[in-house]
């Protein structure tokens, strides 16, 4: 199994406040690595280096053997899916038109993308009927089942996703968690996933990256963080997660 | 029509370099200078032509309106009286026509007492006409009596005030400290002005303003002033009936029109001439100027004196025609520099939206455009080449009017975008021009075209303005009926205009709803 994604000594400062130490991390292909931590442990800054958003300040990010930089990042994000709290869809556009939108600009044929955005449909379980609608005539669920299918349009070799489901009701939630296991399984895509739900986490990843203050502080299975923490704040991280997932 | 004739009686001081004359090109309002400004500087004296004519008299005019249809009527009169005469028109300044009055070139031309004076005669303004016909004599020119009109500046009063205060002089208004002024701006400001006015007479006055010269018949008329200035033709001292002061120290020069003729010339000539003394009061003049400059013909105008013509066409115009003329004008002037303000200001606002130096710059530039009153632009923009007395101009000021309101909806709609949308649209990996034509300025758009509803809004109300430069529009009436002091002709161009900014409104309500994607009107 190859690395996708592999991040070498990369760091990032905010102005005086570092958000990521230099940190090494490698995503593997067709496995979901779920990024956890307390807020502002770095994650998110992790996630977005990747996709270009932020420039890192030091160390390189290789998508596929490549070094990122400004030359090929668009080449780069076309290849990768994001997917974002909100959702992140356009508001003056359809559902179609915001999922569809990549492959129009990139000229694809429309019989194609007509028929992949039917699969998508189905992959996401969002009805076809909703596809003429606006964002603002859906509902948070439907927005984000939208928003993965805009993600997933151009067959992405790496899926990202910040915190997709954090801004959910539970019930829709929990739904929604158990179909992006299943299209993650279907796909078999490499996705990268943030979130600072530990049951989530333990849900749809293959491997869990624990982060604290801008740096991995342990790197492995559920049962690996709660066996083996590396050290207290791990167990702390667990036990109070679980302390309220058992309440 | 009164704003076109004012220019010809300024034109008559296209050649002047002394301050007494220089002072009649500023005397009114913004409305008459701003003409007799360009034409100063337009003005290259022609040298006349040498050659011989087969006519008896050759009379000549100077480069402006007033001279050419008084050279006009100067030849139809000689004509009338079976006198063979040619008209040579515009030869240029002053100086130009004494030399070849004196070098028989001519014959005869039109002149003012104040000019000869001061020009010709190197003399004090205040000469009477017996020491300048006696001066002219010597140097073998004579002179006509004073054909009717004198252009200066005089301070009035209502009748029944003087009547009671007993002030028929300006040295009177020393008795009255208490009486409140109100002065153009212009001759509050002017060095030829109010100053040494005051400093000539002692006068004690402390309560001046500065009022609108229109404005200031009403201020006048109600009592808020009890002096003003004014012009000595103004056909309103008449209608408001009140007085003008005798300025009893000779403080305003004179500038009465007359005919300068060679002494040589043939007696039935010189007395045809003479028929023409005493025949043009003011307002038949303002007539004249206005005919000639609507027909730019000046023999039309000459007709209109000897009444042979009909009443000129301008003033058949029926008021839906006049109404669609200025409208259509308006929307023009409106319509293009809108065009302009949003072709320009959309990029601003996009560059402006990113922020930094480039950004302030900008909006600065375009702020500080906004709160420079649109008068003043007006004013500013005349003087510079290019620009001038012109359709140009005043779609250049409304254009940059126009600019602020779209250059900051643009710039603020784009900023409003949510950084998560913004980012969205980068990791989607669209070049930077597919997000900004597809996603941003789409999601701008209602921000945007509020921007443009407000421009075309302001310039509809500021396209008034441009009357001011002869640019037209509904504007035209307005100042013609401040300057007429006549509410109705006001109305006539007022509530088209308000109408046209409400329908204006109305369509960029619609508009809104083509242009605007329906996901963001949900």
């Amino acid at each position: 199994m190859s690395a996708l994604v592999q991040l070498l000594e990369v760091s990032k400062r905010y102005a005086d406040t570092p958000a990521l130490h230099p940190t090494d991390l490698s995503i593997e292909r067709g496995r979901t690595t779920v990024l956890i931590g307390p807020s502002g442990c770095g994650k998110s800054t992790l996630l977005r280096l990747i996709i270009g958003l932020v420039e890192p300040d030091s160390g390189s990010i290789e998508f596929n053997g490549a070094p990122i930089g400004a030359d090929n990042i668009d080449n780069v994000r076309r290849r990768i899916g994001y997917v974002i709290q909100e959702g992140g869809l356009f508001p003056h556009l359809t559902a179609r038109n915001n999922a569809t939108l990549m492959a129009r600009h990139l000229g694809r044929k429309y019989q194609e993308t007509k028929e992949r955005l039917s699969e998508l449909c189905q992959l996401t379980r969002l009805s076809e009927s909703l596809v003429e609608r606006y964002p603002l005539e859906l509902s948070g669920g439907q927005r984000q089942r939208v928003s993965l299918m805009r993600a997933l349009m151009l067959s992405p070799e790496l899926l990202l996703l910040d915190e997709p489901l954090g801004a959910l009701d539970p019930l829709v939630r929990a739904s929604l968690q158990k179909d992006l296991k299943a299209i993650f399984a279907e796909l078999k895509q490499t996705a990268l996933l943030v979130t600072h739900d530990l049951a989530e986490a333990a849900y749809l990843g293959d491997e869990i990256v624990l982060m604290n203050e801008g740096r991995i502080v342990q790197k492995g299975t559920i049962i690996d963080l709660r066996e083996r923490p590396a050290n207290p704040f791990v167990s702390e991280f667990i036990n109070a997660q679980r302390g309220i997932a058992s309440v | 029509m009164i704003r076109i004739s004012k220019r010809g009686k300024q034109e008559r001081f296209e050649s002047g370099n002394d301050e007494s004359r220089k002072s009649k090109q500023f005397r009114r309002s913004l409305v008459s200078w701003i003409p007799g400004f360009l034409l100063i500087c337009l003005c290259v004296p022609a040298f006349p032509t040498s050659s011989s004519s087969a006519a008896d008299v050759v009379i000549g005019s100077k480069k402006f309106t007033e001279s050419y249809v008084l050279g006009e009527i100067g030849k139809r009169i000689l004509s009338d009286a079976a006198i063979p005469a040619e008209h040579r028109q515009g030869m240029g300044g002053t100086i130009i026509l004494w030399e070849a009055l004196r070098g028989g070139q001519i014959d005869a031309y039109p002149e003012y007492t104040g000019t000869i004076a001061t020009e010709i005669l190197k003399s004090d303004p205040s000469l009477s006409l017996d020491q300048i016909r006696d001066s002219l004599e010597k140097l073998g020119v004579g002179m006509t009596a004073p054909l009717g009109f004198n252009n200066t500046y005089a301070l009035v009063m209502r009748r029944s005030e003087a009547q009671r205060l007993g002030i028929h002089t300006i040295s009177d208004l020393r008795k009255h400290p208490e009486l409140k002024i109100g002065l153009t701006h212009e001759f509050l400001e002017r060095e030829d002005g109010w100053r040494p006015l005051r400093a000539r007479y002692g006068l004690p006055q402390q309560d001046i303003i500065g009022i609108d010269h229109s404005l200031g018949y009403n201020a006048l008329a109600n009592g808020s002033i009890a002096v003003k200035d004014a012009y000595s033709t103004d056909a309103k001292i008449e209608q408001n009936n009140l007085v003008v002061l005798e300025d009893d120290l000779q403080f305003f020069p004179k500038y009465e029109a007359v005919f300068l003729f060679r002494s040589s010339m043939r007696a039935n000539a010189i007395v045809a001439l003479g028929r023409l003394e005493g025949t043009l009061d003011e307002a038949r003049m303002i007539r004249l100027n206005a005919e000639a400059e609507r027909a730019r013909n000046y023999a039309r105008a000459a007709d209109l004196y000897f009444e042979r013509s009909a009443r000129p066409n301008a003033l058949n115009d029926s008021f839906p025609r006049k109404l669609a003329r200025w409208t259509l004008r308006h929307l023009q002037l409106a319509g293009f520099s809108l065009l302009l303000s949003i072709l320009v200001g959309i990029p601003l606002g996009i560059v402006a939206s990113r922020g930094g130096a480039m950004g302030h710059l900008i909006l600065g530039f375009a702020g500080v455009v906004q709160t420079i009153p649109s008068l003043a632009l007006l004013a500013l923009l005349v003087p510079l080449p290019f620009f001038g007395i012109s359709v140009r101009t005043a779609i250049t000021a409304l254009f940059l009017y126009g600019l602020l309101p779209i250059v900051r909806s643009t710039a603020t709609g784009l900023q409003d975008i949510p950084r998560s949308l913004r980012e969205s649209a980068v990791a989607l990996g669209l070049s930077p021009l597919a997000r900004l034509w597809k996603i941003y300025l789409p999601m701008a758009s209602r921000s945007i075209l509020s921007g443009i509803k407000t421009s075309a809004v302001i310039n509809i109300g500021t396209a008034t303005l441009a009357a001011l430069i002869g640019a037209g529009g509904l504007g035209e009436p307005i100042i013609s009926g401040l300057n007429l002091n006549d509410h109705v002709i006001i109305l006539e161009g007022a509530i088209p205009a308000a109408v046209l900014a409400l329908l204006v409104q109305w369509c960029f309500d619609l508009l809104d709803r083509v242009l605007i994607p329906k996901g963001l009107r949900l």
